[in-house]
């Protein structure tokens, strides 16, 4: 069998008192592209950034590739730490967190330069390649405060590829979009898709996720309530929750 | 009507020379010292242990809530007895003025490393920089545009504070003219035309600092 690119095992994560994630087992294969839906509050954005130790789980492990991640930035006692968890997983915001003081360009090849510490012109070449794949090779001289939202999106995409991740973690990143840019981002992940990117994608665009997913998760009150084949998820919802869940959504 | 004689007091014009070169040098020292002195309380104040936290914390308050001219004197006159050791005036008038200075660039360099989004430090992270790394390239090239103005105003504050060393003899600007006034009689004169030293010397910074403070708020 494969192994794993994530795993996930028992993981719980509270704030203070209040507890969000309640022991999440997940495996995610190489290819696979997850789906995660499900109510607001339910926990949705902090399992995916407990995927990349944005935030630190409470209990329970994750693995990368097998191996335990040590939650540190460099790692202990030959352990990985949350550094190396993080170059080889990239992630995509809702507000998109361009860094504004920095071309779109440089914004492409700070991780490459500064964390994989490559040089400048192999940085740049990769960088010239991901904007023209994201539609957008006019705009490596422009600065994030000239783009629209839609193309500040696919450069925040082009930065997260840079680092030539192993999977890609992206919540709600068409959220903060206007209605009519909306499709310019999804066809960017959709041709991600097609080439086989390991993706998690948290999303409140159902038909979306029932295109470009091969699994999706029902998430309810920090448990995978159900999770199937999109097919089954969304076209055949088995419990009750879920079923209000996607009508509420289609009202 | 009283009698103007600029005269008299610009025949003692090198005593202000010396004056206002005094006042440069203080002024530049002690922001130099106060830089480094701010930076180090401003990530101190950022630490994660508590305890450092606290001590930059009281050092900030000890000297943001005393007079800076019951500090100068302090300095001068009580720390020596404290301490059984002889301070020169220059030691005790710079230390004093950096330190001073020191705990309100501390609390500007934090207001404007907070200032900045936390996504940013989020989006650094994400790239696998390290907490260095994110405040070296992402967080601190985006703070210091901002904490500019406050900076440079404090600054301007610095330049004017230097005249208390006048208390502790300091051969700066203000004692200068007072020693030109005892040797003229002529304080009108002489204390006029050192406000306007002063003016000269700190109205271009005021400009420079408005100047970045309206930029600011075109990019935001
Ligand atoms: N940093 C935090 N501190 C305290 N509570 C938090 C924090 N982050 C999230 N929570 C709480 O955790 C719960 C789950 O939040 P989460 O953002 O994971 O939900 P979500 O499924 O992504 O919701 P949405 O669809 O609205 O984005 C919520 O009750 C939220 O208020
Ligand atoms: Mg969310």
């Amino acid at each position: 069998m494969t192994q794993a690119t994530i795993s996930l095992r028992g993981l719980t994560k509270s704030f203070g008192a209040l507890q969000v994630l309640n022991g999440i087992d997940l495996d995610l294969m190489p290819g696979e592209v997850l789906g995660v839906i499900g109510p607001s509050g339910s926990g949705k954005s902090t399992l995916i950034r407990c995927m990349n130790m944005m935030e630190l789980p409470t209990s329970g492990s994750l693995l990368f590739k097998g191996q335990a991640i040590s939650p540190r930035f460099r790692g202990k006692d030959g352990q990985p730490g949350m550094g190396e968890l993080r170059k080889r997983v990239g992630m995509v915001f809702q507000h998109f967190n361009l860094f504004p003081h920095l071309t779109v360009l440089d914004n492409v090849t700070q991780g490459p330069r500064i964390v994989l510490k490559e040089d400048r012109a192999e940085a740049e070449a990769t960088a010239h390649d991901l904007l023209a794949q994201v539609g957008l090779a006019d705009k490596a001289q422009a600065y994030p405060s000239h783009l629209s939202g839609g193309q500040k999106q696919r450069v925040a995409i082009a930065r997260a590829l840079a680092m030539k991740p192993d999977v890609l973690l992206l919540d709600e990143v068409t959220s903060a979009l206007d209605p009519e840019l909306v499709g310019e981002v999804l066809g960017v992940i959709r041709a991600l898709a097609g080439k086989g990117m390991t993706m998690v994608i948290v999303t409140h665009e159902m038909g979306f996720a029932a295109d470009v997913a091969s699994r999706v998760l029902f998430m309810e009150q920090g448990r995978i309530a159900e999770e199937g084949t999109p097919e089954d998820i969304l076209r055949n919802p088995k419990s009750e929750r879920l079923q209000a869940f996607l009508s509420r959504f289609h009202a | 009507m009283y009698h103007w004689d600029f005269y008299t007091v610009l025949q003692s014009f090198d005593l202000f020379l010396i004056g206002i070169w005094t006042t440069l040098l203080y002024t530049i020292g002690s922001i130099a010292l106060g830089v480094v002195i701010g930076l180090t309380a401003c990530f101190a104040r950022l630490s994660r242990f508590w305890a450092v936290r606290l001590l930059a914390r009281s050092y900030q308050e000890l000297f943001r809530c005393t007079p800076l001219l019951v500090q100068i004197l302090w300095a001068y006159y009580a720390l020596p007895m404290l301490l059984g050791i002889s301070i020169s005036n220059t030691v005790a008038g710079l230390l004093t003025l950096s330190l001073y200075v020191g705990s309100f660039y501390a609390e500007i360099f934090r207001g404007g490393i907070n200032a900045i989004d936390k996504g940013q430090r989020e989006a650094a992270a994400a790239i696998g920089m390290s907490g260095v790394q994110s405040m070296r390239y992402i967080i601190l090239p985006q703070a210091v545009k901002k904490m500019l103005p406050a900076f440079i105003n404090q600054s301007v504050i610095q330049v004017k504070n230097t005249s208390l060393l006048y208390a502790i003899s300091i051969a700066e600007l203000t004692y200068m003219t007072s020693v030109v006034n005892s040797e003229t009689y002529r304080p009108l004169e002489a204390y006029s035309l050192a406000a306007v030293m002063y003016f000269v010397m700190l109205f271009p910074l005021t400009q420079v600092a408005d100047h970045f403070e309206r930029r600011m708020r075109r990019s935001d």
